[in-house]
């Protein structure tokens, strides 16, 4: 009888493989399309800004990149949280999935912050509260990476993360408010869920197409990363025997 | 908006190397996390094969 939720029907390792097999070909899909259109809107139909000419067309990979570094940070330290709390693999794994690309994220971020910041405030760098939590937070990501690579025990590792990253957590509304809070060279939110935005319509539809395409990018990624940790960590089960024996059930094309 | 031609475009309002340099970063790293993750899925499988061979043949 199906009147009970089975909540953690996903958390068997085997059938978040063959699900995700089936979706990251879509999220790729998704990815390609979503960049194709948002980086023509942002090139060709968004007009020139009045006061940094063209140089702000890199707005459109640095707050898609900005906000996923954010945005992946918490659904590491969430899952890790549920992963300890719950004593499922599963949620741990996706975890050490995430972390990567969080870090490559706000890798980007910085990158295409200094690349911005050079030519519109004549600085590739400044010590201000924004950039500065952002590094931060890139250390946190590697830091994590580090500390579950280095200890053997797999569940131990997984939970001596999960502690770091929920700590950890504490960074993200620090670089959120960051330009509320304190004097930054960093400009405050151009976006907020009360009022206007303050910026043309059709650059706003560039930088929403971008975080979309970055975000079903992030899934992809994430979900192929975290099929490796299930096949790496459950290689002995049988169900993976099958999937040898009978091949996998979808095409699995860049899966 | 309309370039005038491709060299416009790819000069960028004499903003090109800050433009171009950010967005060629981007993508060169992207496209390297993703094959490698690739990779990554597809080098388990064949381990977790392997290992399963080595199991079963002796």
């Amino acid at each position: 009888m199906a009147d009970r939720i089975h909540w953690f029907t996903f958390a068997a390792p085997s059938r978040f493989y063959v699900l995700s097999g089936f979706l990251v070909p879509w999220l790729w899909a998704v990815c390609a399309v979503l960049t194709v259109v948002g980086l023509y809107v942002g090139f060709f139909v968004a007009p020139t800004d009045a006061t940094q000419g063209e140089a702000y067309r890199i707005i459109f990979i640095h707050v898609p990149a900005a906000w996923m570094s954010m945005i992946i940070y918490l659904a590491m330290a969430g899952w890790a949280a549920l992963g300890w709390a719950f004593n499922v693999r599963m949620a741990a794994m996706l975890a050490r999935a995430l972390a990567p690309t969080g870090a490559l994220f706000t890798f980007i971020a910085l990158w295409t912050g200094a690349f911005w910041g050079r030519p519109a405030w004549g600085a590739w760098w400044v010590w201000d509260a924004r950039l500065t939590s952002e590094l931060i937070l890139l250390f946190l990501y590697l830091g994590y990476i580090a500390l579950v690579e280095a200890i053997d025990d797999v569940r131990r590792a997984d939970k001596a993360g999960a502690l770091v990253a929920i700590v950890g957590a504490v960074n993200v509304p620090i670089i959120y408010f960051s330009v509320r809070w304190w004097n930054t060279l960093h400009q405050g939110a151009s976006i907020s869920m009360t009022a206007a935005p303050k910026m043309a319509s059709t650059m706003l539809l560039a930088m929403l197409l971008m975080t979309l395409a970055f975000w079903a990018y992030a899934f992809a990624v994430v979900f192929v990363r975290a099929r490796a940790i299930v096949l790496e960590r459950e290689a002995e089960h049988d169900w993976v025997q099958e999937l040898r024996r009978q091949g996998p059930p979808g095409r699995e094309t860049f899966a | 908006m309309t370039w005038a031609s491709a060299g416009e475009f790819f000069a960028m309002g004499g903003y090109g190397v800050y433009v171009w340099g950010a967005y060629a970063v981007t993508a060169v790293f992207m496209v390297v996390e993703a094959t490698l993750t690739i990779r990554r899925r597809r080098r388990a499988m064949h381990d977790a094969m392997r290992s399963s061979n080595e199991g079963m043949g002796s």
